[in-house]
C-alpha cells in the first residue's frame, strides 16, 4: 500500500539535508515506557509539594486576614500552614485519583469528541486495528471531533483505557497511508505510555491556573480590605510580603507551566515520529500528512486550551498566517514540523 | 563467631544467586508468552482471510464466471492453507508457505477484477475489497509484530548468562514467521484508490 515519495517531499529532502544528517536514534520504546513510568511518578510528586506550598501560603493569608492576637500570632500562624498543607496534599491525592479514573473522560468532553463504532467509518478502524496489531496493543476507542482543521491525539491511563481521537477535517484530507501515519503516531504515544503522563500534565496545569487564581484573590483580601484591627504591624508587613509573593506566583506558574510543558512535549513528538515509523516502516507516509497538517492553519477554536494543547499531533492555537499556502514559507514558520519531517526523512536516506 | 558470619555471607549469597536467577527465568517466560500472544495475533487474522475468501469468489462467477483458473487458483490455495492451519505437525515455515501462495492467488484474482467494471461496481465487491486488503495489511503488521517478539525471545535465549537457565529447563527455540521467496516479498499489491 506504498505510495510513491510525493515529489514535495524530495525538495524537502534537499532543503534538510544538514538536517536529516544531524538525526541519531538508538532509544528503543522499552526505555521510553520506563523514562514515563519515571516522569509520571516525578510529576505526581511535583503536584503534591506545589499544591501543599500553595495550601500552606492560602492557610496563611486567610489567617491574617481574619486577624491574629499578637501574642499567640506565631503558633497561630503555624497552626494554619499546617493546616493549609494538609489540605493541599488531600487536593493533590484527589486530583491525581481523579485524574486516574476520569481524567481522559473529561479531556475527550473537552475537545467534542463523539466516539464512532466500526460501521461509522470501517476504513478508518481498519487502519486502527493495523497499527495497534503492529504495535501488539488492545484496540483502543476511537473518536471523531466534527470540526474542519486538521489534527488528532490520544489520551488514556494505559493501553487497555486508551482513545484515538481524530478530527473530520483530518480524516477527509489524507489519503489511507498518510492516516495510517498518523494513526501510527498516536498508536506510538500509547505504546509509549505518553497518554498517561499527557494526562496528568493536563490536571497539573489545570492545578497550577486554578490554584494561582485561588491564592491571588485571598491573598489581595488579606492584603486589603478586610485586615482586622488587632493585627499588628509585624502582620500587615507579613501581608505585604505575602500579596508580593501570590502575585509574583500567578504570574509566572503557568508562565512556568507552559514552558515544562513545550520541553515535555517536543522530545515526546520526535520519539512518537520514531515509534510511528516502527510500526510502519513506512517514514514517508506520516512525512506527507505532516506536512499536509503543516500547511493547515485553522485553529481548533474552543476545542483545544492551554492545558490540552500538548496533546495533540500538531499544536493546535496557531495563529492564522497571512504567508500561507507555499510548503517553503510555512516550514520556515514552522521550525517543529520541519524538523520532525527531517528526522523522517533521515530514514529514508 | 566466625563460622556465624561465614554461614551469613554464604546465605546472603545465596539469596542473591537465587532472586537473580528468577529474575532470568521469568525474563524468558515472560518473552515466550509474548511469542505466544503475537501468533496467536497473525492466527485470527488467518483465519479472518480464510473466511472471506468464499464470499469473495461467489461475489467474482457472478459477474467473471469464465474466469475458472484464476477462481480455482484461489480455492485450491485456500483450502491448502486451511488445512496447514488444522494440521497441528506442521509448523511456522509450512503456514507462511501456503499464505504465501494464497497471497499470490488473491493477488491475480484482484489484477483480473480489473477487467471488469461491473464487479469493481458492486458494492459488496468493494467492501470485500477493503476487508480483504486490510486483512492482508493486519497480517503482515502482526506478522512483523511477531517476528519482532521472537527476535527477544531468541536473544535473551541465547545470550549469556540466560542461555544457561534456558538450556537447563529446555526453552525451545522459536520460528519466525517468514516469508519463503523474493518473489512473493514483491507480490503486486493492489491499489484501490
Amino acid at each position: 500500500m506504498t505510495d510513491p515519495a510525493p515529489s514535495h517531499l524530495d525538495e524537502l529532502r534537499k532543503t534538510l539535508a544538514d538536517d536529516i544528517r544531524a538525526y541519531p536514534g538508538t532509544l528503543t520504546y522499552i526505555d521510553l515506557i520506563r523514562k514515563n513510568k519515571r516522569q509520571s511518578m516525578l510529576l505526581i510528586g511535583l503536584m503534591f509539594i506545589l499544591t501543599a506550598a500553595v495550601g500552606a501560603l492560602i492557610a496563611i493569608a486567610i489567617t491574617i486576614w481574619v486577624g491574629v492576637d499578637t501574642q499567640r500570632g506565631q503558633e497561630v500562624l503555624v497552626g494554619a500552614a499546617a493546616a493549609g498543607i494538609v489540605a493541599g496534599l488531600l487536593t493533590a491525592l484527589i486530583m491525581t485519583l481523579w485524574s486516574w479514573s476520569s481524567g481522559a473522560g473529561a479531556i475527550l468532553r473537552m475537545s467534542g469528541a463523539r466516539q464512532i463504532t466500526p460501521q461509522d467509518d470501517p476504513e478508518l478502524f481498519n487502519v486502527v486495528d493495523e497499527m495497534r496489531i503492529a504495535a501488539g496493543l488492545p484496540m483502543p476507542s476511537v473518536y471523531l471531533v466534527k470540526d474542519s482543521a486538521m489534527n488528532a491525539f490520544a489520551t488514556g491511563r494505559d493501553p487497555e483505557h486508551a482513545a484515538v481521537v481524530i478530527t473530520t477535517g483530518l480524516r477527509e484530507k489524507l489519503t489511507r497511508d498518510e492516516l495510517q501515519g498518523v494513526i501510527a503516531h498516536e498508536m506510538a504515544h500509547v505504546r509509549h505510555l505518553d497518554i498517561r503522563f499527557s494526562m496528568l500534565m493536563a490536571t497539573m496545569v489545570g492545578l497550577i491556573v486554578f490554584a494561582c487564581d485561588a491564592l491571588l484573590r485571598v491573598a489581595w483580601y488579606s492584603g486589603g480590605t478586610g485586615r482586622s484591627r488587632r493585627s499588628s504591624n509585624s502582620n500587615a508587613s507579613g501581608a505585604i510580603v505575602l500579596l508580593v509573593l501570590a502575585l509574583v506566583l500567578a504570574v509566572i506558574a503557568p508562565f512556568l507551566a507552559r514552558v515544562i510543558q513545550m520541553a515535555y512535549s517536543r522530545q515526546r513528538e520526535y520519539l512518537a515520529d520514531a515509534g510511528a515509523v516502527e510500526l510502519t516502516r513506512n517514514p514517508q507516509s506520516l512525512a506527507s500528512a505532516l506536512s499536509k497538517l503543516a500547511g493547515d492553519h485553522e485553529p481548533l477554536v474552543d476545542r483545544a486550551n492551554r492545558g490540552t494543547a500538548h496533546l495533540y499531533i500538531i499544536n493546535p492555537l496557531r495563529k492564522m498566517r497571512s504567508s500561507g499556502q507555499s510548503l517553503n514559507s510555512m516550514l520556515s514558520s514552522h521550525p517543529p514540523v520541519k524538523e520532525r519531517i527531517a528526522r523522517l526523512l533521515a530514514l529514508t536516506r | 563467631m566466625g563460622i556465624w558470619i561465614g554461614l551469613g555471607i554464604v546465605a546472603v549469597l545465596f539469596v542473591v544467586v537465587l532472586m537473580w536467577f528468577m529474575g532470568m527465568y521469568n525474563m524468558l517466560i515472560r518473552r515466550r508468552v509474548d511469542c505466544d500472544n503475537g501468533w496467536s495475533q497473525i492466527d485470527v487474522q488467518l483465519k479472518r482471510r480464510h473466511d472471506l475468501i468464499p464470499n469473495l469468489v461467489e461475489t467474482v462467477k457472478g459477474y467473471a464466471s469464465h474466469e475458472k483458473e484464476t477462481l480455482q487458483g484461489v480455492i485450491a490455495a485456500r483450502s491448502q492453507a486451511v488445512s496447514v492451519h488444522d494440521d497441528s505437525s506442521k509448523g511456522v515455515a509450512d503456514q507462511a508457505r501456503a499464505e504465501g501462495e494464497l497471497t499470490q492467488a488473491l493477488g491475480r484474482l484482484f489484477a483480473v477484477a480489473e477487467a471488469y467494471p461491473d464487479l469493481k461496481a458492486n458494492q459488496g465487491f468493494g467492501q470485500l475489497q477493503e476487508e480483504l486488503s486490510s486483512t492482508e495489511n493486519k497480517i503482515s503488521f502482526s506478522r512483523q509484530h511477531y517476528n519482532d517478539t521472537v527476535g527477544r525471545y531468541e536473544t535473551t535465549r541465547q545470550v549469556f548468562p540466560t542461555n544457561i537457565i534456558a538450556g537447563f529447563f529446555n526453552f525451545k527455540p522459536r520460528e519466525y514467521f517468514e516469508l519463503d521467496s523474493e518473489a512473493e516479498r514483491a507480490v503486486p499489491k493492489v491499489s484501490f484508490s
